[in-house]
């Protein structure tokens, strides 16, 4: 059976157009979607069933058990952690929510390795983005800066930006100018119209000097900025001002180097000077295809993107203190509940060995690098192939996962649910 | 079955003519009934003034740009926070409160049904999931269409049927309540960082004028048979001078429903402007509400602003940017491909502003100008003019005299030149308020037959019971007693349930979300029309497959029917 216009589960692009043929419950083609998309549809590695560590090794137990087991382990914790969310839909991330809420935990997203500084950056300084189509169709200039969508995001340029046919660019490609910004020569800066590299840990400064020039003070610049010319500054400028309407992108290249969420605001801050003379927009390159949505749900629910600790009874939020992995690092959890996300393989090593040493649930239908931190892996579906619900795109477009194959697998919702409404019993009790 | 019984209520019901009748009120499964049996549930409402639930036809509260002034803004999360307690979630925020923060507070001000001022129709869906966690208020969403290119390639071609057919398909697709414009043309233009500085400026590209835009859409919506009329922000929102633009737009209004308005045109304060600049800036609130006063085809919000800060989101775009440009404070904008934009500032209104002073005087005048209180309705544009829980301040300056006049005392000295604010006597009474707050905002968003707005026979038990004994207070003197009054019902009823007593809610909400599905002749439905949907897949970065709302969105949704053209 071919199944059309599937969403894509694996990237913050969500793209909607993908073709999916399967046999039974197997995906045996996927057309229009990217290495990245077949390989998340065809992927295998599912855990079979619940298991338990015991002093032997790991042994499989029943889904009653494990969902009992998991309401013990947080019930009995004085400060859980409740991590991840990404890789799921919004139902359960807002059940997550809810039980972070009842037992008084901390709950946070994977922002907090990825655009945490983003959101912090937008805090103080707003953000002036769009949608994806507003590129497509009018975008004349697309600025790419410390982020490589050839490799990480294969089908953002293809579907939304520099190669997409909009209504004012109808010449696509030949219609736009692309500037690739970075530290090293990327796959997308072999297709860039202007590549300023920039010498390591200086985004900061090129951003600065790009402000100054777009405000008229360009007389203040060195010849050389950050390893980058006077010249070329002033000709990107020149792009930047003169363009109909300009784009730019960033990814982690810009949160997680030196200067980290102030390179993000300076970012912002010469958008906004861009406005003065054209239309520019700004928008992060969001990886967990349904971070967004985290980011979102925590929002509508705590007033938070993420970090929302409730040891206070209200919604206390403070980055840096409240954030999963300074929580680990310090030590401070005594047991962790991880859905939909890979913090060991994420995280560093000294936060993720602190869940080594903590009970730590994960609710995931695969074993990754988490498993064997932890000491209770309950399996789910997958969502976006054997379970369905919505997921925000990287530009805050909701779209709705659909479910393709039929599976045995609990979906995580349904597991999060039971593990509330037992902590609710025993809580009433 | 449930039943239950609210004895001794005083009682005003606007449109049912009832005012102040001490009288029973029987409920019986959600409904106003005849009577019940002798085994009902029984309230004493002491006598204290009843009234229909709290309606509020234009309010930001649900949706992308709502989540987004939480989200760019801690220091607001942490101005208001409550902890989990009994039935109610936790909550933060003061001017962008969390759903849950906004559903209790509405809740305990007697307020059971809000139409949300404005949603982009590709971001539907996540509208319909913060109005699921907006659980004690039934909903409705303005669906904007402003900038949307199908309906102004329909305007060009002055095709009112496809226009309306656009309208049909999206509103059934997108499980919308009614056509929003907001700054018609202006949002396109603003695609390229520009605007549109009058009715009859065309958009650029798109060979129409917003004047076009509005008076096309009157006819598609009348066609239609919408519920509600069209909903319009005017163009030049906040720019000194821009009363010329609001009653150029009035004048293109005809009066083509005998039932309701032909345009509900909303937060008029913000387009009553007079002079050139920020310096000479002045009131003209008389020449609005004389022209409002002329044409029972208008129904008008006031748009008040109270002083403090709040957030101001819209899809105005441009005035966002300009808005930016005055205060410098953090600016986020997003336009939404195809069809519209919107921005979001935080402000202070201040009243050492002199700007600040006379915005406040002219939405107080629109509504002491405006004869008829069905025409013009109070509310803020929540949170652009304030949070809606200054409603009860609000009410207590339309009620007295005294109390605005003490206010004026304490602004900026100039304002009384630029305003006409304190040669105004009127004080509204208990039945105008109950007009302005519920009957006339069921009236105009057309949902009295929906059992809104009213307590008659077959009504909805939608029900606020106010601790006022309105007999023994004169609200002209004692308007304290008004403003706190209204702050925290004693009890509020919705579909015959206690949902809050005394300031607290005690139950697990259960809203519904009303939605309108017009059906048109089959030879005009954009969904087989290949010109459409060619260019929305061309266009849209999402397949028109997956665009629509699934119904599981809506739990309890309520769907309108309308047989258009026939």
């Amino acid at each position: 059976m071919i199944i059309k216009d599937v969403v894509c589960p694996f990237c913050g692009c969500l793209c909607d157009d993908l073709e999916v043929e399967v046999d039974g419950q197997r995906v045996i083609r996927v057309q229009n979607g990217c290495a990245l998309a077949e390989s998340t549809f065809t992927g295998s590695n599912r855990l079979p069933a619940p298991i338990r560590r015991n002093a032997m090794g790991w042994e499989e137990i029943s889904y009653d058990d494990a969902i009992s087991d998991a309401a013990d382990i947080l019930l009995s914790a004085d400060r859980p952690l409740l991590y991840g969310w990404s890789s799921t839909h919004g139902e359960t991330q807002s059940c997550g929510v809810h039980i972070a809420e009842l037992i008084g935990g901390v709950i946070d997203n994977t922002s907090t390795v990825c655009h945490g500084p983003s959101i912090l950056a937008i805090q103080e300084v707003g953000h002036p983005g769009c949608t994806l189509g507003q590129v497509k169709n009018r975008a004349d200039v697309i600025v790419y800066w410390g982020c490589n969508p050839a490799e990480a995001h294969p089908r953002h340029m293809s579907r939304y930006t520099t190669f997409a046919t909009g209504f004012f660019v109808p010449e696509a490609r030949h219609g736009r100018t692309v500037i690739v910004v970075d530290t090293r020569r990327t796959e997308s800066a072999e297709i860039a119209d202007e590549f300023i590299r920039i010498e390591r840990g200086g985004d900061y400064e090129v951003l600065s000097a790009l402000r100054a020039i777009v405000q008229g003070k360009s007389s203040i610049i060195p010849s050389e900025v950050a390893g980058v010319s006077r010249e070329q500054l002033i000709r990107v400028s020149e792009i930047c001002k003169k363009a109909k309407f300009g784009a730019i992108f960033f990814g982690l290249g810009l949160t997680m180097s030196a200067g980290k969420y102030k390179n993000v605001r300076n970012a912002i801050e010469l958008t906004d000077e861009l406005n003065r003379h054209t239309k520019f927009t700004i928008s992060p390159l969001r990886g967990h295809s349904n971070v967004y949505g985290s980011n979102e749900v925590f929002t509508w629910i705590t007033g938070y993107p993420y970090a929302v600790d409730f040891a206070r009874g209200i919604a206390f939020y403070n980055p840096g203190e409240t954030t999963a992995v300074d929580i680990l690092q310090r030590g401070e959890c005594d047991a962790a509940l991880i859905v939909a996300s890979d913090p060991g393989a994420h995280f560093p090593h000294s936060a993720a060995a602190h869940l080594a040493k903590i009970p730590t649930i994960l609710i995931d239908p695969h074993q990754t690098a988490t498993t064997p931190l932890c000491r209770l892996q309950i399996p789910c579906t997958m969502t976006g192939i054997d379970a369905e619900g919505t997921a925000y795109r990287m530009d805050g477009v909701p779209i709705r996962y659909k479910k393709i194959i039929e599976s045995s697998y609990p979906d995580d919702a349904y597991l999060l649910r039971r593990i509330h409404d037992r902590i609710r019993e025993v809580q009433g009790a | 079955m449930t039943e239950l019984l609210v004895k001794n209520a005083c009682v005003i019901d606007p449109l049912n003519r009832i005012s102040m009748e001490i009288m029973d009120l029987p409920i019986r499964d959600g409904r106003i009934v005849e009577s019940v049996s002798s085994v009902a549930d029984v309230i004493d409402a002491q006598g204290c003034l009843t009234l229909p639930g709290g309606i509020d036809s234009h309010s930001h509260v649900c949706g992308t740009k709502v989540n987004f002034g939480r989200y760019m803004s801690p220091e607001d999360m942490r101005a208001g926070r409550t902890a989990r307690r009994g039935k109610m979630h936790v909550t933060s925020g003061y001017y962008v409160p969390t759903t849950f923060g906004n559903s209790y507070r509405y809740s305990t001000m007697g307020y059971t049904t809000v139409l949300e001022g404005a949603m982009a129709p590709l971001e539907a869906r996540h509208t319909h999931e913060e109005f699921t966690a907006t659980p004690h208020q039934d909903m409705m969403a303005n669906t904007l269409f402003d900038g949307n290119w199908a309906i102004m390639e329909a305007v060009q071609k002055h095709d009112v049927r496809k226009a309306a057919a656009i309208v049909a398909w999206t509103l059934s697709a997108v499980k919308g309540y009614s056509i929003k414009l907001t700054n018609p043309g202006g949002t396109e233009a603003w695609g390229w960082g520009e605007d549109v500085s009058s009715v009859h400026e065309q958009v650029p590209n798109f060979n129409v004028t917003p004047a076009e835009i509005i008076t096309t859409m009157i006819q598609a919506n009348e066609l239609l048979h919408l519920p509600h009329s069209v909903h319009l922000h005017c163009n030049n929102l906040g720019k000194p001078g821009n009363f010329q633009t609001t009653l150029e737009t009035f004048d293109l209004v005809p009066d083509s429903n005998n039932g309701r308005q032909t345009l509900y045109a909303t937060h008029v304060q913000f387009h009553a402007y007079g002079g050139t600049t920020w310096q000479n800036i002045n009131s003209k609130a008389e020449e609005i509400s004389r022209s409002v006063n002329a044409k029972p085809q208008i129904v008008m919000d006031m748009g008040q602003i109270m002083f403090g800060r709040t957030m101001t989101m819209t899809a105005d775009g441009p005035m966002e940017f300009n808005l930016y440009r005055l205060h410098h404070n953090k600016w986020s904008n997003h336009d939404v491909e195809l069809e519209t934009g919107s921005g979001i500032i935080p402000v202070l209104y201040s009243k050492k502003s002199l700007v600040n002073c006379v915005m406040w005087a002219i939405g107080l005048e629109l509504a002491l100008l405006t004869k008829n209180p069905y025409q013009c309705l109070l509310a803020t544009d929540n949170p652009n003019g304030a949070p809606f829980v200054k409603y009860p301040e609000i009410i207590g300056l339309l009620m007295s005299k005294r109390y605005r006049d003490e206010e004026c005392a304490t602004l900026h000295s100039g304002t009384g030149q630029r305003t006409v604010i304190s040669s105004i006597d009127r004080e509204m009474d208990w039945n105008e308020i109950a007009i302005m707050t519920r009957a006339g905002q069921a009236k105009a968003l057309g949902i009295i037959t929906q059992g809104k707005g009213h307590l008659g026979l077959g009504a909805e038990a939608d029900v606020a019971i106010y601790p006022i004994r309105c007999r023994d207070v004169d609200p002209s003197t004692e308007y304290r007693k008004v403003t706190e009054g209204f702050q925290k019902t004693m009890y509020t009823i919705k579909r015959g349930r206690v949902i809050a007593r005394n300031g607290e809610v005690i139950v697990e909400g259960a809203n519904s979300t009303f939605w309108v599905n017009p059906s048109v002749p089959e030879e005009i439905n954009v969904a087989d029309d290949p010109e459409f949907v060619k260019k929305f897949k061309e266009y849209y970065t999402v397949r028109m497959s997956n665009y629509p709302v699934q119904d599981v969105y809506l739990p309890r949704g309520k769907c309108i029917r309308t047989e258009a053209m026939r």
